[in-house]
C-alpha cells in the first residue's frame, strides 16, 4: 500500500541541492506520437486503418499488413500485467537517483506487449492493471500502469508522482487572486493540498466579492503583485523564486476590441503589456530560481501554468487585440517550456474557451465556469499533463484546429 | 511445404582462435578484428592474400562496415558478408561462409567476431541499440539487458516452478569449465551460495545471472576438406544448421525461440538426434536464455527446463556437458564476440583444442545462438550442429 505523502521537514540549509536530470529523452519522430497525445492526457497508439490492428512501439508500418494508413487511436489501457522487475541497477543517471525502479511487461487487450512503469500498489502478476500515457520528467510520453481500480493515496506513489504536479504539499504562487477566476483557483489549489499559496493582488481601490474572505484560508498570504511593474516582479523573484514549487500566472487583461472599432493602441498595448510583457517578465524574475530546484527532493519547482485563451490558436476577431496577445504569449510560453526542460519543470498551457465572466458578457453560452476552470487547472497538474482544452467550447475548438486549421479561422470569423 | 535444406558435402571449419578477452581496452574493434583475423591465417598457415572471403560481425565497429573494414585489414575477398544478429552471428556466419565455400563463391572463408570495451561503451549502446529501445524500453529505468531478461526470468520463474537453485546449478558449473580457460576473465571458483547470495541486480537476477561486457575477438576459417588436409589443419564438419527471426510474434512474452521453429530440420538434416549430442555450446549471457535452449532444441519439453536441470551435470565431466569454455558467464561477453564463442569452442572441443577441459569423447556438438533484444525479445536464433572430422591429421 502506497504510503500517504507527510509534510516535507523544513530544507536541511547544509545539504547540497540536487542538480536536476532527466530520464532518457531521444525518441524516434514516429515515437514522438505517443507523448504528442499524453501532452494533452490521452493515451493513444497506433491502429491499422485497413486491418484494425493495434501495434507498439511506434512504427511507420501496420506489421499486421504493411499499411501506411495508421491512425493514433485512444485507448481504454486495459490489461493484465504478466512479468515484472525490481530494478537496483541502472546505466542512467535519473534512475540511479530514483532506485529501486518497478517496471512491468503488461499484456493490453487491445494486442500488444509494453514495457511500462509500474504504481507500487499493483500486485503480483498476473493482475489486471490500466495502462496510461504520461509526461515524465523530459517532458516525454511514458506508459505507466496503475492498479485496476483506485486505492488510498494512489497519487502519491513515488514513480507516479514524478510524472505529475499534484499540488499536495507544494508551494504555489497564483499572480492575480482578485478576478473571479483567480479566486477559484486559489480555493482550488487550497483545496488540493498545497502548503502555502501566495496570492498577488493589485489596484488596492478595488475590492471585488469574496477576495476579502481568501484571507481566511490558512495557507494564503496576500502579496502585492502588479505584473506591469518590473521592478516590483524582479524583487518578489529574488524573495520567492527559490521557494515556489507551482507558478501559476493567472493574470490577464481582456477587453473587446478588433481593429476598426476603436482608434489607438493604448489597449492593444496594455493587452501586451499584461498578457505578454507580463509573462515574460514574471519568467525572467522567477525562473533562474525555479530552474535550479527542478529535482529539490520530494516537493521539488515542478510547474509553471500559464492560463491563456483558446483564442490563441485562431483570432477571435470582435476581441481581435485580446487573441493577438494571446497568440504572442502562447508563443513565448513555448520558449519558456523549452529552456525549462532541461530543469525538469514543467510549462502548462491552458486554453480555455470564453469563461463565464464580464468580459465575455457579448458571447453566447456555453462558457465555462471560473470554479470549472480553476478544478480542470488542479486536474492537469495532477495528471501532468502539458496543454489542456478546458471546457466543451475550448475542446470543440481545438479539435476543429487539429482537424483543419482554416475551418477554424473561417467560423470564428463569422463570429 | 518448405524445402529441407541439403547438407553442406565437403564444407569444413577449421581454426579457431581466440584474441585475449579484457574487461577493458583502448584498442579499437577494428584492432579485434585485425587480431582474430592474423590468429586464423597463422593458423592456417596461409597469406592474407589467400583469404578469398570474409565474413564480419561487431558492434563497436561504427561508422564503418565489413566493406570498409577491408581496407583496414588489406584483404580482397570476392565474397563478403555482415552479420548483425549479436549473439547468433557465430553459428549463421558459419552457414553463410559454407553455403559460399560449397557453390564455389569462394574457398577460404575467414569469419571474425570482435568488439572493444571502454568504460562508456556498453551504456552508450544501450540507448542507441535500436529505435524500439529509444523509444520504448531505454526511458524506462535504463537497465539495459538485464531488465529484459528479469521480466523473461521472472515469468519463466513463476509459471513453470523454476529456482533460483536451478539457474545458480548452471552458473556454477560453467564457472568450474571457466577455470581451466585462461582466457576466461572469471578466475575464482564459484559457489552456490555465493550465488545464491550475491548483490541483486534486476530481481530476480543477481550478480552472476548477468554477464559481463569485455573485449575480445573470434575466429575461424570455413573451406573444404580437400583445402583443410591441404595445409595440414585439423577441422570439423558441419551436419545442419538452423536460423530464424521474429519468430512467435504474436507471443505475449517470449517463452521459446525460433529454434522451436526448426529444431526438426537441425535433426533430420544431421540424420541424428538429441541423444547424440556430446556437448552444448549454448548462448548464454543470462541462465534463463539456456533454460529455454534446452526446451527448444528437443532435450525436454516446455517447462520441463527446471526438472532437466536438476536431473543432470553440466560441467565439462557431467552427463550435459554444458559450454565447456565457461560460455559468455563465466569468460565475459566481448560484443558480437559473444556470439562466437560458442562456436570457435565447438571447433576446439572436436579438433582436441580446447580452450579448458577436453570434453570426453565429443564426436558430436550443438551450438545455439540467440541475439537482438531489439524491443522485448531477443530476435535471432540459430543453431549447427558439428561433429568431428575423420582421420584428421
Amino acid at each position: 500500500m502506497t504510503e500517504p505523502l507527510t509534510r516535507p521537514k523544513r530544507k536541511n540549509p547544509i545539504l547540497r541541492t540536487r542538480q536536476p536530470i532527466l530520464p532518457p529523452w531521444t525518441r524516434s519522430r514516429v515515437g514522438l506520437g505517443l507523448t504528442a497525445a499524453a501532452a494533452i492526457g490521452r493515451f493513444e497508439l497506433q491502429q491499422c486503418d485497413e486491418c484494425g490492428a493495434v501495434q507498439y512501439p511506434p512504427r511507420e508500418m501496420c506489421s499486421s499488413c504493411l499499411s501506411s494508413e495508421l491512425t493514433w487511436t485512444e485507448q481504454s489501457g486495459a490489461g493484465e500485467l504478466i512479468s515484472e522487475t525490481l530494478l537496483h541497477h541502472s546505466h542512467d543517471l535519473y534512475f540511479r537517483e530514483r532506485m529501486p525502479w518497478r517496471l512491468g511487461l503488461v499484456k493490453l487487450d487491445e494486442g500488444p506487449s509494453v514495457v511500462a512503469h509500474l504504481h507500487g500498489d499493483i500486485e503480483a502478476p498476473p493482475a489486471r492493471v490500466i495502462v496510461g500515457a504520461r509526461l515524465d520528467r523530459a517532458g516525454r510520453g511514458a506508459l505507466i500502469a496503475t492498479p485496476g481500480e483506485e486505492v488510498p493515496n494512489m497519487a502519491d506513489d513515488k514513480q507516479l508522482r514524478e510524472m505529475t504536479c499534484d499540488p499536495k504539499f507544494r508551494k504555489v504562487l497564483i499572480t492575480d487572486g482578485k478576478s473571479e477566476f483567480g479566486q477559484a483557483m486559489v480555493r482550488e489549489i487550497a483545496a488540493a493540498g498545497a502548503s502555502l499559496i501566495w496570492v498577488g493582488h493589485t489596484e488596492p481601490w478595488k475590492q471585488p466579492a469574496g477576495f476579502a474572505e481568501l484571507a481566511d484560508i490558512p495557507e494564503v498570504e496576500l502579496i502585492p503583485l502588479d505584473v506591469t511593474n518590473a521592478r516590483q516582479i524582479d524583487e518578489l523573484g529574488g524573495a520567492l523564486g527559490n521557494r515556489v514549487d507551482i507558478f501559476i500566472n493567472t493574470a490577464q487583461v481582456h477587453r473587446t476590441h478588433g481593429i476598426a472599432d476603436r482608434q489607438g493602441t493604448d489597449i492593444a498595448r496594455l493587452e501586451m503589456d499584461v498578457n505578454y510583457l507580463g509573462l515574460l517578465r514574471l519568467a525572467q524574475a522567477f525562473g533562474p530560481a525555479m530552474k535550479a530546484r527542478g529535482a529539490d527532493g520530494q516537493n521539488s519547482a515542478v510547474a509553471w501554468v500559464n492560463v491563456l485563451s483558446a483564442f490563441a490558436l485562431s483570432n477571435y476577431p470582435s476581441h481581435g487585440t485580446f487573441s493577438a496577445s494571446q497568440a504572442a504569449a502562447l508563443s513565448l510560453s513555448q520558449c519558456l517550456r523549452s529552456e525549462f526542460k532541461p530543469f525538469a519543470v514543467r510549462v502548462l498551457n491552458i486554453f480555455p474557451g470564453p469563461v463565464d465572466d464580464d468580459w465575455n458578457q457579448m458571447i453566447p453560452p456555453p462558457k465555462i465556469a471560473p470554479e470549472r476552470l480553476a478544478r480542470d487547472i488542479v486536474g492537469a497538474l495532477k495528471d501532468g499533463i502539458e496543454d489542456l482544452y478546458p471546457g466543451d467550447v475550448a475542446k470543440e475548438y481545438y479539435s476543429l484546429f487539429r482537424e483543419n486549421p482554416k475551418i477554424l479561422e473561417k467560423e470564428l470569423a463569422d463570429g | 511445404m518448405a524445402r529441407v535444406p541439403s547438407g553442406y558435402g565437403d564444407v569444413v571449419i577449421a581454426c579457431p582462435v581466440t584474441v585475449d578477452y579484457v574487461r577493458y581496452t583502448n584498442r579499437s574493434a577494428h584492432w579485434f578484428l585485425a587480431q582474430a583475423l592474423r590468429g586464423v591465417i597463422h593458423q592456417a598457415g596461409i597469406e592474407l592474400t589467400d583469404i578469398d572471403g570474409l565474413c564480419v560481425s561487431s558492434f563497436q565497429l561504427v561508422p564503418d562496415t565489413a566493406v570498409g573494414l577491408t581496407q583496414h585489414l588489406g584483404v580482397s575477398p570476392r565474397w563478403l558478408d555482415h552479420i548483425p544478429m549479436g549473439g547468433a552471428c557465430g553459428a549463421v556466419a558459419l552457414r553463410r561462409a559454407a553455403r559460399a565455400v560449397q557453390m564455389g563463391d569462394a574457398e577460404i572463408v575467414a569469419c571474425i567476431s570482435g568488439d572493444t570495451n571502454h568504460v562508456d561503451t556498453f551504456r552508450n549502446m544501450l540507448g542507441s541499440f535500436s529505435q524500439y529501445a529509444q523509444d520504448a524500453v531505454y526511458p524506462y529505468g535504463s537497465g539495459g539487458p538485464n531488465a529484459s531478461f528479469a521480466f523473461l526470468t521472472s515469468y519463466y520463474m513463476h509459471n513453470y516452478g523454476a529456482k533460483r537453485e536451478d539457474f545458480g546449478k548452471l552458473c556454477v558449473a560453467q564457472r568450474t569449465n571457466a577455470l581451466a580457460n585462461p582466457n576466461a576473465l572469471f578466475k575464482k571458483p564459484l559457489t552456490l551460495d555465493e550465488y545464491m547470495n550475491a548483490r541483486v541486480i534486476a530481481e530476480p537476477l543477481y550478480l552472476f545471472d548477468c554477464v559481463m561486457p569485455c573485449a575480445g575477438g573470434e575466429g575461424f576459417l570455413v573451406t573444404t576438406e580437400a583445402h583443410a588436409r591441404a595445409l595440414n589443419l585439423p577441422y570439423a564438419k558441419i551436419l545442419s544448421t538452423i536460423e530464424r527471426h521474429n519468430a512467435f510474434p504474436e507471443d505475449p512474452i517470449q517463452m521459446r525461440g525460433g529454434w522451436a521453429m526448426d529444431v526438426d530440420d537441425l535433426y533430420a538434416v544431421a540424420g541424428a538426434r538429441p541423444d547424440d549430442v556430446d556437448f552444448f555450446c549454448t548462448y548464454d549471457d543470462y541462465p534463463i536464455i539456456n533454460a529455454m535452449q534446452i526446451e527448444d532444441l528437443g532435450f525436454c519439453d516446455k517447462g520441463e527446463g527446471p526438472e532437466f536441470i536438476r536431473a543432470h551435470e553440466f560441467a565439462w565431466d557431467g552427463d550435459f556437458p554444458m559450454n565447456p569454455s565457461g560460455g559468455q558467464l563465466s569468460v565475459g561477453q566481448a560484443g558480437a564476440a559473444g556470439g562466437y564463442l560458442g562456436t570457435v569452442e565447438a571447433i576446439r572441443q572436436l579438433t582436441n583444442k580446447p580452450s579448458g577441459n577436453q570434453v570426453p569423447d565429443a564426436s558430436i556438438g550443438l551450438v545455439s545462438g540467440f541475439g537482438m533484444i531489439n524491443y522485448d525479445r531477443g530476435l535471432c536464433t540459430a543453431a549447427a550442429l558439428l561433429s568431428r572430422g575423420s582421420e584428421q591429421p
